[in-house]
């Protein structure tokens, strides 16, 4: 799987999450929704994004999503 | 209740009870009854002809005369009521002497060739003369009549021949009162009345080919051409259609093993005795000479097909599968059901992939349609499913439909919707398009059409949202009772926000907002108001949030949990809703229980005797995007053409050119077995036993009417594959599997074959709380508990119109056709339709020089192709539209991988396009026509063929 393709659709569950007006209760919905729709390899690849530079590309929301609660 | 047996009348539902006698027999009936149907239900025969039970009663024949005691003259029994301890005779010798002198009359103006007439012994007309003893006719021919009176022969399904017509008028009103599209009328007066269909041939009236008419016909006028070739069946099996969401049940109609006429069933459920021109009429498919009935393999897409025994290529396609595994991992492979299938199919493909291939990678086909309603509904209202029967639309005040074009997509229920318009509800349409619902003639006419932007139905829902709760038109009451307030007061301060007003979105949406709000007070203000969907809801980079956005609407108008409301999806293919039922998506076994449900999956690896991951597995675009990194290496894809459905077609076949072993179990060899290692011919839907899941939750039966003609019924190969592969499967039945499904499974706890047979279709969730199934849910309490309100903020599609893309196109699909095509296009439906077109708005057309029936090449950010130019203000500037049902057409070369934030939903109906003048095929489509050229040349001549 493509990282880009991957980094648009982490975005794309954040930006549905982000209007959330509670962050904390946003950034974890994000990362619950990566956890039961998302195979493992995707998860771990998003992880492994998160930890590069590649992490730029990733919304704050959902970079704090991935690091705090995936 | 036989449904073949017809009252004359239609059934009164009344509660109030009126008691008479008829021949002296005491009989009971709800007031309003006609006494001709209080006659025959109490088993006494009035004879008829321009009654039928299908429509109102008419009382021009005069044939059905009877005498009252005490009252005078002769009233017909069609048209009359029943009343309170009258004594009604049927059989007088006056009576007698009327109807012999009214059949003398018809008789003398109708060909005498019974014997060699197609409907001999099947004729209304016929019987009529002998039930009322004709046996002389006084009037010769020398006289003026109707004889030579020139056939119409122009529909390709059914012939129309004058000659034989009496003027009853049945085939006028059911087209009228049970189709809606009034195509027919009698023309002239007098001797000159005769039907017509607006003066032309059928096929170039309004006319639908539902095949009301027909069905309505009492002599051989109206008749399917299977008919005048085959002659009367013999025998009859009532099974469910194989096309769209409705799932309408027919009676095939049978000599021998040759189906010769499918007629919709009377008690069917959904669709009530009607039908449309797919189900009807396109079976004809099931004995194509395309169809494929022998297993073949080969080791690369070059070679040429080997035809094989079943074993040796069960054998080869589970020995593919275990090499794969053994060298690639276990996540190697995986498997596409499809919505086509039976739900004990897709139940044993999504079982063969967790328990034989050990992992979580099955998929299905509602991954492009409706998975954002799956996710939208659970999220909301606690359930993957519509809310609703089809029959509740009769008691709905307003409706709104919302990106779905009932009469081409699901035209029975249309039908159903139609006559409530007819009868007053209010009609509010969403959709960029004017579908035939927005101004149907003077029947049918939208009070208000919000023709939106594709892109923009987010915007929309909550520019509606925010009328209806800044104008304080919300049910208090309901939300408190019935909702979780703590997300009812986030959303409404959130739609609240001047950012979604209908002023502050109307650029964006392209919708006045005075429009929108006046939508919005007639939605909030009437008692009833149901909200039907379609594609054009959940296809789209924000298909879940909107399918949210509308349980939000109906959840704050209290309008969920009674009849005449709710929120209805309407599935696109026959068993959308079992498929997912079924457990065919990669992270939810069978009733929707997440995989990382310890309690189900421990009950389901005990049932099952094996080790299940509890881990979500990949779905379709994963798989795909697997496949071409070298990760994903062989497929099992079942009833399912991804080559064509799928979005952005070279992605999709490059994906399948990369993989190792590529299974295909279909009836033809259609665009994804071109790319296929393994072929194994599937069977028709005539040819097995099972049973399907419509939009409305409703179990009906498959039943087998003929054996299959590749030898298996489809659940019995996935058995064999599943068996070679060493995970044992023992069902003998189609029967068993849905015991298991009961078993296993909650919502389907009361589910049987048994009970189907005595039911005739059951709504789930069927259980011991309801063990007649469920018409309507949510009625006290939503399943989830208290219905949650979500924040839909929009947020438009990246998928965004430039300089180079100025335009729109967005996609859908005609009555006529079938998805894929691949049925329909093997009928002759493509009478109506033998090729795709894109539509064009003149404005935009005359910029670019473009004219009627011109060459038009189609450029996308995926790809290119070309179609001929409809130009028609249907689609408004700035949007094109086209349908998808041919695979040279190309549709799919243009549309983008973009998908649905929640589900992975291809946005199917937003990409951006440049439409300019051409005078030729695109590469692609040149490159597809070689390539299939030679695929179908790589199978000897003597495989394709049924007998």
């Amino acid at each position: 799987m493509e990282k880009d393709h991957l980094i648009t659709m982490a975005n794309q569950i954040g930006s549905f999450f982000k209007s959330y007006p509670d962050q904390e209760y946003a950034a974890n919905e994000i990362a619950s929704h990566m956890k039961r729709f998302w195979a493992p390899k995707m998860r771990n690849m998003i992880k492994d994004i998160v930890a590069t530079s590649d992490a730029d590309s990733l919304d704050d929301i959902v970079r704090i999503a991935i690091k705090k609660y995936l | 209740m036989d449904d073949t047996k017809d009252f004359g009348t239609p059934k009164k539902n009344n509660t109030k009870t009126i008691n008479l006698t008829v021949d002296g027999f005491p009989v009971s009936v709800p007031e309003g009854t006609s006494i001709m149907r209080a006659a025959s239900e109490a088993g006494i025969g009035v004879p008829k002809l321009c009654a039928t039970d299908s429509v109102d009663p008419f009382g021009s024949c005069r044939l059905c005369l009877v005498e009252i005691e005490g009252k005078r003259g002769y009233p017909a029994s069609c048209t009359t009521p029943v009343a309170e301890g009258i004594q009604v005779k049927t059989q007088t010798p006056k009576l007698e002497e009327l109807r012999r002198g009214v059949m003398e009359l018809y008789i003398s103006d109708h060909p005498l060739d019974c014997l060699t007439c197609a409907t001999n012994g099947d004729c209304e007309l016929q019987d009529m003369a002998g039930a009322v003893g004709l046996r002389d006719v006084r009037y010769g021919y020398e006289g003026e009549n109707h004889l030579d009176s020139k056939k119409d022969e122009s529909n390709p399904y059914f012939s129309f021949d004058p000659s034989k017509c009496i003027v009853c008028s049945r085939c006028v009103r059911a087209c009228e009162e049970v189709q809606g599209t009034f195509a027919l009328t009698i023309d002239g007066r007098g001797f000159e009345s005769k039907v017509s269909a607006g003066n032309k041939d059928f096929i170039d009236s309004e006319c639908v080919s539902c095949g009301a008419c027909v069905q309505a016909c009492p002599t051989a006028t109206l008749i399917e051409k299977s008919i005048i070739d085959n002659g009367v069946p013999d025998r009859s099996v009532t099974t469910t259609c194989a096309y769209c969401g409705v799932g309408c049940s027919f009676n095939a109609e049978i000599q021998g093993d040759k189906v010769v006429r499918m007629t919709p069933n009377k008690d069917g459920g959904a669709n009530h005795g009607h039908s449309c021109v797919k189900g009807r009429f396109a079976w004809g498919y099931t004995t194509h000479k395309d169809r494929i009935t022998s297993p073949m393999i080969r080791k690369s897409i070059k070679d040429p097909w080997q035809k094989v025994s079943w074993e040796e290529a069960i054998s080869y396609a589970a020995s593919e599968i275990k090499r794969i595994q053994s060298k690639h991992g276990g996540d190697s492979v995986g498997a596409i059901s499809s919505s086509r299938c039976t739900n004990e199919e897709v139940y044993v493909v999504q079982k063969l992939v967790r328990a034989a291939f050990g992992n979580n990678n099955i998929d299905t086909c509602a991954r492009v349609c409706h998975s954002p309603t799956g996710y939208g509904l659970k999220q909301t209202l606690g359930e993957s499913a519509g809310t609703q029967t089809f029959d509740s639309v009769q008691k709905s005040d307003v409706i709104m439909i919302i990106g779905a074009n009932p009469t081409d997509g699901h035209p029975v229920f249309a039908s159903q919707m139609k006559r409530r318009l007819r009868d007053g509800a209010k009609l509010i349409i969403v959709d960029p398009r004017e579908i035939d619902l927005v101004d149907n003639s003077v029947h049918i006419k939208a009070d208000y059409h919000l023709k939106l932007k594709p892109g923009t139905n987010v915007a929309t829902i909550n520019a509606l949202s925010h009328v209806v709760v800044t104008e304080n038109l919300i049910q208090n009451d309901f939300i408190k009772e019935r909702c979780d307030l703590e997300s009812f007061e986030i959303w409404k301060e959130f739609v609240s926000l001047e950012k979604n007003s209908p002023e502050a979105l109307e650029q964006e949406t392209g919708i006045s907002a005075k429009i929108v709000r006046d939508a919005a007070r007639l939605f909030a203000s009437e008692n009833n108001g149901a909200i039907y969907y379609g594609l054009g809801v959940t296809e789209h980079s924000q298909g879940s949030t909107m399918v949210m956005g509308i349980a939000n609407l109906a959840m704050a108008t209290g309008n969920v949990g009674r009849e005449g409301v709710g929120v209805n999806p309407l599935r696109g293919q026959n068993n959308v809703q079992g498929a997912c039922d079924m457990g065919s998506f990669p992270h939810e076994f069978p009733g929707y229980r997440h995989v990382s449900d310890s309690t189900t999956r421990s009950s389901l690896e005990n049932a099952w005797d094996v080790k299940l991951q509890g881990e979500p597995g990949l779905r379709i675009p994963n798989m795909l995007d697997e496949a071409i990194s070298g990760k994903f290496k062989a497929l099992y894809c079942e009833g399912e053409d991804i080559a064509q459905s799928d979005p952005n077609t070279q992605h999709v076949t490059h994906a399948l050119e990369s993989m190792e072993c590529v299974i295909v179990q279909d009836l033809f060899l259609n665009e994804t077995a071109m790319y296929a290692h393994v072929f194994l011919p599937g069977s028709s839907f005539l040819e097995k036993n099972g049973t399907f899941t419509n939009a409305e939750r409703r179990i009906s039966p498959v039943r087998k009417v003929m054996e299959p003609k590749n030898g298996y019924e489809d659940w019995e190969i996935t058995v064999m594959l599943s068996n070679a592969l060493g995970y044992p499967m023992k069902y003998k039945h189609a029967s068993e599997i849905m015991d298991e499904v009961a078993r296993l499974t909650p919502t389907f706890k009361g589910v049987s074959y048994k009970k189907l047979d005595e039911l005739g279709s059951i709504q789930w969730p069927c259980n011991d709380e309801s063990p007649k199934g469920t018409p309507t849910m949510h009625i006290d309490e939503f399943v989830r508990g208290k219905g949650k309100f979500f924040v839909t903020e929009y947020v438009p599609t990246s998928e965004k119109v430039n300089g180079k893309f100025p335009l729109i196109m967005t996609t859908g699909r005609i009555l006529s056709q079938y998805n894929v095509g691949a049925q329909t296009r093997r009928t002759s439906n493509v009478k109506w339709h033998d090729e795709d077109l894109v539509e064009i708005h003149p404005h935009d057309a005359e910029e670019r020089g473009i004219i009627e029936n011109d060459w038009v090449g189609i450029t996308s950010r995926s790809g290119e192709t070309v179609l001929r130019a409809k130009i028609t203000e249907k689609v408004q500037p700035g949007v094109v539209y086209t349908t998808f049902h041919h695979p040279e057409s190309g549709a799919n070369v243009i549309t983008t991988d973009n998908t649905d934030w929640a589900t992975n939903c291809p946005e199917f109906k937003v990409t951006a396009v440049q439409l300019t003048k051409v005078s030729e095929l695109s590469t692609w489509q040149n490159q597809y026509k070689d390539f299939s050229k030679k695929q179908i040349n790589l199978v000897k001549k003597d495989d394709i063929k049924v007998d």
